[in-house]
């Protein structure tokens, strides 16, 4: 038996829009893409959605569910209670198209500049001989379905559209990871290509991409934290680091400031251990107070900066020098999820000077 | 409006419609012969079907058990398809997909291993060795993102020798192909419109290659996403070309029933090869009374038996549970009629008694992880619900075996993948789809490659066929008094499901062929709401046309063939007829109406029926052929 449940989603394209209001029938079982697939082929037979697998197997369906990314084929109404109101929004990190679908062209474009799979020269096809406990350090990279969802919540790309070129985000990290991890993989430069042709200096360690992950990839722990560490092993090494000082795109000379032998330039999130924060760690009491008033979209998250390495030569951990596992979520850390209806919209871009409309109040 | 249409048109050699597996396969091959190559795809790159494939892709490498090899791996494809398969087609896939896999390694592929280090295989229904090269359960995620890495591999090189990453392969994502254009009888281009814009584009090209993938779609309870609307089928068919074997449609014996939402959603084979039971509400192993006489001498007869094969397969026979899918699915089709169903009408999958906890995480990770996350059931703690959902289609576009291009009156239009016909027979072994993928998406691309090279001249688009193609596409939007194409496409889904299921009747088929007559008439005046961006009602509504013709042909050949076989079941004919395992049914188009004719099956070349025992043979050959058979053995003897 069914109920009347009341949705919020954003229509609209890259000219504007804003959140309709839906009331729709919903059965026991169903997931949010059902009740998209229902407004279809009832009120709005025109409202745009990707997906196709309907299984949480391709990673089309990725959208914002009150707030919080997620694959809406996997997002049961049963998660919700029968009388809160669903908001969906599209994708806030990537452009918009029309209503729920957006331009994630971004990744293809970063997934085609990381170096593909080097063959060992000296092995015929048939020839591979690999460990099962070599393979699943990759494995578990391989298993992403290229949802974007950890791309999306990224603060570094998430509000800073000028970091885009520079910064291929966590997806493209793990490809790096693991194509390094690969037992075969010709190539010896992958942990130096992520940082200094993808940016992974400006990667802070929030975690944020791991927590969306719906494939569960431990994006951070098992990807990015050992290709930090070993990036820096390896540039600490003098030969090597002779090397690398022909900076490359992106790169401030500030990466190898242990030769300045003062040790000063660490995370700014260290500068504070034990101060609980929700804007980054940045100590800046503007975010800091905007944080804590829910998502706030349009909220200045700290500038993420290539952070330099400390006196050991080594990029600071936020880990172990933080107040806790990893800097806040972009949505501020004491959000909890789902959002009251009221604290949500979707705001396009472009939609940013212009006077709020119906559904913009917070 | 038609005159103003703006149309981006592009130049190609060969233009490759789909990046599934077949598709992509067939594009690297066609780009690594120096040709200019374009992929089209209506989901984005990587989101293709073959990403859902779960269980692994079969290929006698015999890592696991060293007395595999391609004949044996031969022998289970006809014999999986009853006989009727393209023999010259289950020949080169069993020769060639080792080597299609080993390629994939190098492409950077990394299947699970075997304690020695080579690629590890397991067991699936039908499968006499322990055959299906493997990740997980998601190895079509990985066999498509390795031909996805490869074909960025390949823009990496043009880009460093050519300063263009697309110079000679591009992707065309989220584009449709409503219709082929043909310079006479000569393939000259196709002809779309890009879903995020809705703007109309023409690619111009002397050879297309179709691997559009399958057509299920038409069916309410199904495992195939939105994409699989026969587009490929129905395009062939225009076009000229000819489909074969329509009637066989695979549907997979476990499919989800609960919740509703998801019912149809796959649950992998897997789960029986590695030690999953089907039980009825009675609690009872039923498989051991549904094995056929055809397989009696390979299945298990008892529970011990059975039992033991999982550890010791070579003195002891293969539990029933793992009869090809055709036989499971109309067992538990019959179970759940004789009211020893569960509640939510299908049967049990039980892994859970027989597997620890942890093996089963580690073994059916997405399984874990789809029933937890959509069904609130814990695999390792309970059994699963579950039931047939319609899956496969065996049928497709008749193509010479060797190069994969289309019989009928074209030229120039090659099929590969789930799109083509005849590989398969009249019901296909799972993990075989995954290897014909790259064997005959291999072959397509390049002899689509070699087929441009011996053009003298370019064949060229007619300006008339692209003015029709525009208005055809653009009739739904134009129209505002026609009807919702949801609406269409879920009576078109019940017509089908009730009328073509799995088991059929002559009474409902020709019922089912007055409906789609009456469906005809309002897909042809149904109107979509919206403009042409990223409109979902308006790209439903031009797919509307070719999932009913797909389905005509379906039902027509259903009609005709009458008796039961694979992926085929006549309630009023139950059994197989050797007479009919010499007869391919092919469609063709007449103007607007489906032509079926009879043509005999190619006679197998004798090393390969050689292969073959006598007692086995007499269960499917006439007479007549047996005669031969004998014949042939006397010689050689
Ligand atoms: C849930 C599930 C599990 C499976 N598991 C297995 C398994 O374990 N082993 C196995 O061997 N097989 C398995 N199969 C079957 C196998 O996955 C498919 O048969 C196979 O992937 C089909 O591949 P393809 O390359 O032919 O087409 P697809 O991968 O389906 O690709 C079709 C492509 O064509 C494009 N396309 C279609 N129409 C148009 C058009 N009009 N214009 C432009 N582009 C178009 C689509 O966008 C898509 O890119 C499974 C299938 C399903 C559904
Ligand atoms: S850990 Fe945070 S900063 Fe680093 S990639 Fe993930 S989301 Fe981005
Ligand atoms: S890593 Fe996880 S979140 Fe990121 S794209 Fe892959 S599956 Fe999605
Ligand atoms: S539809 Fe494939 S992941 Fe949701």
């Amino acid at each position: 038996m069914g109920s009347k449940r009341e949705f919020r989603i954003w229509r609209g394209d890259e000219t504007g829009g804003d959140l309709q209001d839906y009331s729709v029938e919903v059965n026991e079982g169903e997931v949010v893409l059902d009740v998209i697939h229902r407004l279809q082929a009832t009120e709005a037979p025109d409202l745009a959605c990707r997906w196709n697998c309907k299984a949480g197997k391709c990673g089309s369906c990725s959208m914002e569910i009150n707030g919080k990314p997620r694959l809406s084929c996997m997002t049961r109404m049963s998660t919700f209670e029968e009388s809160e109101t669903v908001t969906v929004t599209p994708l806030r990190t990537f452009p918009v198209i029309r209503d729920l679908v957006t331009d994630v062209s971004f990744n293809y474009e970063k997934a085609r500049e990381t170096p593909a799979f080097a063959p060992p020269a000296d092995l015929a096809p048939g020839e591979y001989r690999m460990q099962q406990v070599d393979v699943e350090r990759s494995q578990e990279f391989r298993k992403c379905i290229e949802c974007f969802l950890c791309q999306n919540v990224c603060h570094v790309i998430r509000d800073h559209e000028e970091n885009k070129p520079a910064f291929s985000g966590p997806r493209f990290f793990i490809r790096a990871a693991e194509l390094d991890m690969h037992p075969l993989d010709a190539k010896t430069d992958r942990k130096q290509y992520a940082q200094q042709e993808q940016g992974l200096g400006f990667c802070n360690i929030t975690k944020c991409c791991t927590e969306v992950c719906p494939e569960h990839i431990k994006i951070t722990d098992n990807g990015i934290i050992p290709m930090k560490e070993r990036v820096v092993d390896r540039r600490y090494d003098p030969l090597v680091w002779l090397g690398s000082k022909i900076f490359r795109r992106g790169e401030t000379p500030q990466s190898t400031a242990n030769s300045a032998g003062k040790g000063s330039v660490v995370h700014s999130g260290a500068r504070q251990t034990g101060v609980h924060s929700h804007a980054g760690g940045s100590g800046d009491p503007a975010a800091e107070a905007q944080a804590q008033q829910g998502v706030n979209w349009h909220r200045e998250v700290p500038h993420p900066t290539m952070p330099a390495v400390d006196d050991r030569g080594r990029l600071p951990l936020t880990e172990l020098t933080f107040d806790r596992a990893a800097a806040p979520s972009p949505f501020g850390d004491d959000v909890t999820f789902p959002l009251p209806p009221e604290h949500l919209n979707f705001a396009h871009p472009s939609q940013d000077d212009k006077p709020a409309g119906e559904g913009d109040r917070h | 409006m038609t005159t103003t249409t703006r149309i981006e048109r592009h130049h190609y050699d060969v233009v490759v419609i789909g990046a599934g597996g077949a598709g992509l396969r067939a594009a690297i091959e066609a780009r690594l012969a120096g040709k200019k190559t374009a992929i089209i795809s209506k989901s984005l790159f990587g989101k293709a079907h073959t990403v859902m494939a779960e269980g692994g892709a079969a290929a006698a490498m015999g890592n696991v058990n060293s007395r595999d090899n391609w004949q044996v791996h031969f022998r289970d494809t006809m014999r999986g398809g009853k006989f009727l398969n393209n023999f010259r087609m289950a020949e080169l896939h069993a020769k060639e997909s080792p080597q299609r896999i080993w390629e994939l390694e190098t492409y950077g592929a990394l299947f699970d291993r075997t304690k020695d280090g080579k690629i590890s295989q397991r067991n699936f229904g039908g499968h006499e060795y322990p055959r299906l090269a493997h990740v997980g359960d998601r190895t079509g995620l990985e066999l498509i993102r390795t031909l996805q890495q490869k074909i960025v591999s390949l823009q990496q090189e043009d880009k460093r020798d050519l300063g263009d990453y697309e110079a000679r392969i591009k992707v065309f994502s989220e584009t449709t192909i409503t219709e082929l254009l043909l310079d006479g009888d000569r393939v000259a281009g196709a002809f779309g419109y890009y879903r995020e814009s809705g703007e109309f584009i023409l690619f111009e090209a002397p050879a297309v290659v179709l691997a559009t993938g399958g057509v299920g779609r038409s069916y309410k309870v199904t495992s195939n996403s939105w994409e699989y609307t026969g587009d490929g089928h129905a395009l062939a068919l225009r076009a000229g070309a000819t489909l074969i074997n329509m009637e066989f449609l695979q549907f997979h014996p476990t499919g989800m029933v609960w919740p509703p939402s998801v019912k149809g959603i796959l649950v992998t084979e897997s789960v029986r090869g590695d030690g999953g039971v089907l039980k009825n509400s009675d609690g009872k192993r039923f498989m051991f009374d549904y094995v056929p006489d055809v397989f009696r001498k390979q299945y298990a007869e008892t529970e011990e038996e059975a039992d033991r094969w999982y550890t010791d397969p070579d003195n002891n026979r293969r539990p029933p549970e793992l009869l090809p899918r055709d036989e499971v699915a109309r067992a538990i089709n019959s179970e759940v009629k004789a009211g020893r169903g569960t509640p939510a009408g299908g049967v049990y999958l039980d892994i859970a008694s027989r597997r620890s906890a942890d093996e089963i995480r580690r073994r059916l990770p997405s399984m874990y992880h789809q029933f937890k996350e959509l069904a609130d059931v814990d695999i390792t703690a309970e059994p699963m619900e579950v039931g047939p959902t319609c899956h496969y289609v065996m049928g497709g576009v008749e193509v010479d075996p060797d190069s994969g291009a289309a019989y009928g009156t074209v030229q120039g239009l090659f099929a590969a993948g789930e799109v083509s016909g005849g590989m398969h027979g009249s019901n296909r072994l799972g993990g075989n789809s995954l290897s014909d993928l790259l064997v005959f998406g291999k072959r397509a691309g390049g002899h689509a490659a070699s087929y441009t090279d011996q053009l003298t001249s370019r064949p060229k688009v007619p300006v008339g066929a692209v003015e029709t193609a525009v208005e055809a596409a653009l009739a739904p939007l134009q129209r505002d008094t026609g009807e919702n194409p949801y609406t269409l496409q879920q009576d078109l889904q019940a017509v089908m499901g009730d009328l073509v299921g799995i088991i059929r009747r002559e009474g409902e088929l020709v019922d089912a062929l007055h409906r789609l007559t009456e469906l005809r008439e309002r897909v042809a005046k149904v109107s979509a709401a919206g403009g042409r961006r990223y409109n979902p009602g308006w790209h439903l509504a031009l797919d509307l046309r070719n999932m009913l013709v797909v389905s005509e042909c379906t039902a027509k050949a259903a009609l005709e063939r009458q008796e039961s076989r694979g992926g085929h079941t006549r309630e009023d004919f139950p059994t197989m007829d050797p007479s009919w395992r010499r007869v391919n049914l092919v469609c063709a188009l007449d103007g607007d109406t489906v032509r079926l004719e009879h043509k005999p099956l190619p006679k197998m070349r004798a090393e390969l029926i050689g292969l073959f025992d006598r007692t086995e043979l007499a269960k499917y050959l006439t007479d007549e052929e047996l005669a031969d058979f004998d014949a042939l053995t006397e010689e050689a003897n």
